[in-house]
């Protein structure tokens, strides 16, 4: 059943429409959300859902609760490329909870609200940016990550990355559904305006994962591995300080050692390499620039600390 | 008046960003001045460029306090001005919600960061500020109530509205906001236009700051008195929303008062030209927010009205 649950009328001919997709099958009434498209340049969602989708309705006897789809909290960025919502300067996941009575944004995040709220879990799945690849991770904040790491293991991930949490961070969908009692688990993989399909297969093989132990899921499931805790790891970032084109001379996934060289910025003007990027810490690059050009202080990898022998790729 | 560079950014295929400070006077910090972090906000440059033109005048004269310094920052993000963009050129992420900054993060942190090292010390700050939705604003004093700052203060800018803003999760990464937290008292002063010059607006806003400055002993400028500043809560303030989308006219200029169920604005249909919506003031009072852009959705804020 498609269901239309947040509506706006726009200037010319048109509404803004926000759509899900409700799967149902048997006497369960355990209820999953799957959400993506806040940032209309992260598609790695649209085909995870997909994915999921289309394998439920093949196996409809399989499923014995509810499974919610929602491809496109942000329907005009995806059309147009967009990050944001197209002529309005916030960052759609800097809304919430929104508005009833607010701006037409307010009222949509508002009704998007409303309507994940009761599902016994919601899966939040962006992508990264243009400018970096990320490998297949949960983001955690600190506060709610005894309640979260448990379903974050099932999701066959590749890190729980638990971080700080941050006053403007309490406006995201995720910070909303989890303090309003629906535990939401933010999926990040992948590479903006891409889609990385060997992901979202490890993805799908974790929401089956977490849809069977919610006990919603009859059938099989692959297996899935742990991923990687970063409590108590050190993660290392890696900035340019120089401008130019970055050059990577190791690959996604490698181990590294601190001091070791993983790349260059080179003008092509001057012919000249403008800085020797190297490794910051021991571990594993999870994050790698994939946008060449760079300002001082560009993001060009992330590092994450690991014993011997561990592997995340 | 000394010229310096505040902070500078290397481009891979643009000349560097320098980002000047004007100052003047010596001694204490005590004023600091922010114009365009962003790429459209053109009033908001232009109102500082003739602030420094002033204190040159101020300064010459002999009419800066003793022990006062005086900052002025005309334009932070020209590289965006230059081609267009209202935000970073590169990865369109915002200065103005980076604050207070980080020297090892990302390039918009970075500028924030270098940004911030120099506005910090000040006993007052004042960032001319543009709104995020498009329209005209009846020109105001604005501050982010964090329990620092006093809002009396915002009388001595001498225009008519002073308004205080509970900050929401999302202003937390603003300049105002962290300008207060590291104990700078600071406002936003809105000067109704951003992407084109309004020379009425621009000079009301002119006057007051000077005014700030005169109110606050800090420049002797000759400046009229101003309006007797009604403070008020933002959110006793009235927004009245569009209940249709379509193209939008205003009935009425900012500054102007409506009684309740005077005819505000149309919206009209954009396709058969029918009048489909009337929109109407719910409370009699100030209208101090116009929305200015023909095209109209549903649920926009077209009008914000003070009550009285």
């Amino acid at each position: 059943m498609i269901e239309t649950i947040a509506s706006a009328a726009l200037a010319v001919g048109e509404a803004l429409n926000i759509r899900k997709k409700r799967i149902k099958n048997g006497t369960g009434r355990t209820r999953l959300s799957l959400v993506t498209g806040t940032h209309g340049d992260e598609l790695e969602g649209q085909y995870l859902t997909y994915l999921v989708g289309s394998y439920l309705e093949k196996h409809i006897d399989m499923l014995d609760g509810i499974i919610d789809i929602y491809p496109a909290l942000n329907p005009m960025g995806i059309d147009s490329i967009t990050r944001g919502i197209p002529m309005f300067d916030l960052d759609m996941n800097r809304v919430f909870p929104g508005s009833k009575d607010g701006t037409m944004t307010e009222v949509i995040c508002n009704s998007i609200v409303e309507d994940i709220l009761g599902s016994d879990m919601c899966v939040d799945i962006h992508s990264s940016n243009i400018f970096l690849k990320e490998i297949p991770q949960i983001r955690i904040s600190v506060p709610t990550a005894e309640a979260l790491i448990p379903y974050a293991e099932m999701m066959n991930v590749d890190l729980i990355w638990v971080h700080e949490s941050a006053t403007v961070l309490e406006s995201t969908l995720a910070h909303t559904l989890n303090s309003r009692g629906t535990k939401t688990l933010v999926v990040e993989m992948g590479v903006g305006m891409r889609i990385t399909k060997e992901y979202c297969y490890q993805l799908f093989d974790g929401v089956l994962n977490l849809m069977k132990n919610l006990g919603m899921w009859k059938g099989d499931v692959n297996g899935i591995h742990k991923p990687l805790l970063s409590v108590n790891r050190n993660v290392g970032f890696v900035n340019s300080d120089a401008a130019g084109i970055f050059v990577p001379c190791v690959n996604f996934g490698d181990t590294v050692r601190k001091g070791e060289h993983i790349g260059d910025v080179v003008d092509p003007l001057s012919s000249q390499i403008v800085e020797n990027v190297n490794a910051v810490s021991d571990g594993i690059i999870f994050t790698l620039r994939e946008y060449p050009v760079v300002y001082g202080g560009s993001l060009l990898a992330r590092i994450l600390e690991t014993s011997e022998g561990e592997e995340v790729l | 008046m000394k010229k310096s560079i505040l902070f500078s950014l290397r481009s891979p295929y643009r000349e560097q960003l320098d980002v000047y400070g004007y100052t003047f006077g010596h001694g204490r910090k005590t004023l600091a001045i922010v114009g365009a972090m962003r790429g459209n906000e053109v009033q908001q440059m232009y109102v500082c460029s003739r602030l420094v033109r002033e204190m040159k005048k101020t300064e010459a004269a002999g009419k800066i306090a003793d022990d006062c310094e005086i900052m002025i920052i005309p334009c932070v993000n020209y590289y965006s001005m230059n081609i267009g963009k209202r935000f970073w050129a590169m990865d369109n992420t915002d200065i103005n919600r980076m604050f207070p900054g980080y020297d090892q993060g990302e390039t918009t942190q970075r500028i924030a960061d270098g940004l911030f090292r120099n506005l910090q010390g000040y006993e007052y700050g004042i960032q001319f500020a543009s709104f995020y939705q498009q329209g005209n604003f009846l020109p105001h004093v604005k501050l982010m109530d964090t329990g620092f700052t006093d809002s009396e203060l915002m009388k001595d800018f001498g225009l008519r509205y002073g308004i205080i803003r509970r900050p929401r999760p999302y202003d937390t990464t603003t300049l105002n906001y962290n300008w207060q937290i590291w104990e700078t008292k600071a406002f936003s002063v809105y000067a109704n236009a951003t992407d084109t010059i309004d020379e009425d607006s621009a000079d009301e806003v002119f006057y007051a700051v000077l005014r700030f400055m005169k109110n606050r002993d800090i420049a002797d400028t000759k400046v009229q008195p101003g309006f007797s500043t009604d403070l008020i809560n933002e959110s006793e303030t009235h927004q009245v929303q569009s209940e249709k989308a379509g193209i939008f006219t205003s009935a009425v200029d900012i500054g102007k008062y409506a009684e309740t169920g005077d005819i505000l604005g149309r919206i009209t249909d954009p396709f058969d030209g029918e009048i489909i919506s009337e929109i109407r003031s719910p409370i009699s009072g100030t209208v101090y927010f116009e929305y200015q852009n023909p095209l109209i959705n549903e649920n926009t804020v077209c009008f914000k009205i003070i009550k009285g």
